[in-house]
């Protein structure tokens, strides 16, 4: 029979030789590894002085952009709720009244916008879905909390905040690649 | 003197405990009971300068032979007091054969002249090296065929302790 | 003479107390480092502050009593164990004589002329509180953890015996003085008897319910052995006891086998009594230390015996090789007289 990976080892019973049989070089085999582990580089971080560095794509909160204008981008498509594997993302559609066009981009927007984030496994995969580049995740944490409610995260905590020095940048999530496939404008979506 | 105090102490204590291996209800308060009897005794060669014999009484009875009974008695679980009462003649037997030992014991140490020892602290038997010199000099023989009776007693027991039939 | 021998029990109390408290944080500082983490070292610098912090949690524990418990038992097992614990001290030399005013006064507690055999005694009986304890908390594991104790105990206890036998055939002394002032120098035990060494450290790990021969506690099969029932301060003095008793094993082992207080021209230093005997300490002092560290380093190396390998390395392999080490030994020592 083959092997099904090439780590696997064959289990023999053959008989023990003096050697093995007194086990003292094999236990001071063990000891000189143990031993070598007690003078290699510890992988412990030490948490409050020293954070761990992230990955430039963490995938953290998410967040829901505004465009240059400050205006939110979301359309209220739903295919960002398609897309999650977890059933996380839920939201309200609303039209734009005449006189919102400066707080909305498109002429329908989402009223109410929440994540369950007890739900979300941060796969990205909305972040992927999203046509309007609308809703990103960031390098941010998801705090613990204590109670179940607070976990369901609406559009007040989502949005992107209107100051222009607390917007969030998200040009390095962005890979050549999307950037140059965003470019392509015969792609129906990437119509502005 | 402050060793009298000392011996009254222990020997209280070693009646006290040893009637009380009789009365416990539990048979593991019995063996613990037993256990502080042996110490007690142990203290008791102390007073007569036997160290030697003191810490091997020790280690023998309070530290092997005891164990093994503490052992044996909590495996059996004999907590639960399921003894049916004995019938009478086994009772008047018992108070019988008391009885007549109390006698032989009492008859036995009214004819023996106690040879008390002046200065017990001064006596050398107890220690190690007299007491190896007269083991292995005036006492040679006896010695070595009690060692022989242990080894006997030691292959017997593998024997015994063997799965299969021999 | 009274009040110094006082004096020095304290000490010596107070020190095993406090090596024992450090050997638990130490304990966990190199478990930490054998598996590539630094272990605790947030209480105080580098955790020094640990133990404290340890100990005083225990105390604010809840005081737990399981109601089917033997109550006065339940508390004599703890006691007893530590009580054990600390006894075994008074026998060892820890280091030569010092001199105050003229007199000299000897480090070692009782210079008793059989002080071997009062450390077997002493050993044969720390069982008791295990047994105790774990027989008294009314609980199967805890029993099941008692009686592993007690026949693991007997039966190492026999090779252990045979295996020091040796050297008293050598020495020619039950007393740890002179065993301990026929190693002068470099001429150590352990170089005339290294098998016998070999058997008295794999008993010691089994006689102070070390891994890997810590089947009455083992947390994977017995919840906690036979102080699964305990809580609070009561855990704490079996835990520290084991502490207690990793430190004197390492001085008996030290003593009995590494030449106690002595080292190789350290009596050449040309220092005055009591500053040769306080470096003589210290000598002794390492070598528990080193033991210690071996403790630990193997306790975080090797898996945990079956009760079956355990008691079949027990009987069938380290008795014999005791015996034979005794025959050898006896032969040799003939031989030499002639």
């Amino acid at each position: 029979m083959a092997a099904l990976t090439k780590r696997s080892k064959v289990v023999s019973n053959k008989k023990m030789s003096f050697w093995e049989k007194i086990y003292l070089p094999a236990i001071l085999g063990g000891m000189w590894i143990t031993l070598g582990h007690l003078f290699t580089r510890k992988t412990t971080v030490r948490y409050p002085e020293v954070t761990r560095e992230f990955s430039e794509i963490y995938r953290g909160k998410h967040v829901l952009k505004r465009d240059d204008e400050g205006r939110e981008r979301c359309t209220a498509c739903g295919l960002c709720a398609v897309a999650c594997p977890a059933e996380a993302i839920t939201m309200i559609a609303a039209e734009r009244k005449p006189g919102e066009e400066n707080l909305y981009r498109e002429e329908k927007y989402a009223s109410t916008y929440e994540i369950n984030m007890l739900r979300c496994i941060f796969c990205g995969l909305c972040e992927e879905a999203c046509p309007k580049e609308a809703i990103f995740l960031t390098k941010e944490i998801v705090k613990a909390g204590y109670e179940r409610d607070t976990f369901v995260y609406g559009k007040d905590v989502l949005l992107e905040p209107l100051d222009p020095l607390k917007r969030i940048d998200v040009s390095k999530r962005q890979t050549p690649e999307v950037l140059e496939f965003k470019k392509d404008k015969n792609q129906r979506h990437n119509v502005q | 003197m402050f060793s009298n105090y000392i011996f009254y102490f222990l020997s209280a204590l070693a009646l006290y405990s040893a009637v009380m291996v009789l009365l416990s209800k539990k048979p593991i308060h019995s063996v613990l009971y037993l256990t502080l009897t042996f110490f007690a005794i142990g203290g008791h060669y102390i007073l007569l300068n036997a160290q030697f014999l003191a810490i091997v009484h020790i280690i023998v009875y309070a530290g092997a032979i005891m164990v093994l009974f503490l052992f044996t008695v909590m495996l059996l679980n004999l907590n639960k007091d399921e003894r049916s009462p004995k019938p009478i003649w086994v009772k008047a037997a018992a108070i019988i054969a008391g009885v007549m030992l109390g006698l032989v014991l009492i008859a036995v140490f009214r004819g023996y002249d106690l040879h008390l020892e002046q200065h017990p602290m001064e006596s050398q038997i107890g220690l190690v090296k007299e007491l190896g010199r007269v083991l292995y000099k005036d006492y040679m023989l006896p010695f070595e065929v009690s060692s022989i009776l242990f080894l006997t007693a030691m292959v017997g027991a593998v024997l015994l302790g063997k799965k299969e039939q021999l | 003479m009274l009040i110094f021998k006082i004096l020095l029990a304290s000490a010596v109390l107070v020190m095993s107390l406090v090596v024992a408290m450090y050997s638990t944080l130490i304990e966990r500082k190199m478990a930490g480092f054998f598996q590539d983490r630094f272990g605790p070292d947030r209480a105080g610098p580098w955790g020094l502050l640990q133990p404290l912090a340890d100990g005083i949690k225990l105390f604010f524990k809840e005081e737990f009593m399981p109601n089917t418990a033997d109550k006065l038992l339940y508390i004599l097992g703890p006691s007893l164990t530590m009580l054990i614990a600390c006894l075994t001290s008074a026998v060892i030399p820890w280091g030569p004589d010092i001199i105050i005013r003229g007199q000299a006064y000897s480090l070692q507690m009782a210079d008793v002329n059989i002080g071997i055999l009062y450390i077997f005694a002493i050993v044969s009986i720390g069982v008791y509180g295990i047994m105790i304890g774990g027989w008294a908390s009314n609980n199967k594991y805890a029993l099941l953890g008692a009686v592993r104790a007690s026949s693991q105990m007997i039966s190492y206890e026999l090779a252990m015996s045979l295996s020091i036998i040796t050297i008293v055939m050598m020495s020619g002394s039950l007393s740890m003085r002179d065993i301990v002032n026929q190693q002068q120098g470099f001429n150590w035990n352990i170089w005339y008897q290294p098998l016998g060494f070999i058997i008295f450290l794999i008993c010691a790990f089994a006689e102070t319910n070390r891994s890997p021969f810590d089947l009455p506690e083992c947390e994977t099969e017995l919840v906690g052995g036979y102080h699964t029932e305990y809580s609070s301060m009561k855990l704490g003095f079996y835990l520290f006891s084991e502490y207690i008793n990793m430190f004197i094993s390492g001085a008996v082992m030290a003593t009995l086998f590494l030449g106690g207080y002595h080292f190789p021209f350290i009596d050449k230093l040309g220092l005055s009594p009591n500053a040769f005997a306080f470096v003589s300490f210290l000598v002794l002092f390492a070598k528990i230390t080193f033991f210690g560290f071996i403790f630990m380093w193997v306790r975080w190396t090797l898996p945990r015996f079956r009760y079956d390998q355990l008691m079949r390395l027990g009987w069938k392999a380290l008795i014999p090789l005791a015996i034979l080490n005794v025959l050898i030994t006896g032969v040799v020592i003939l031989l030499n007289q002639k």
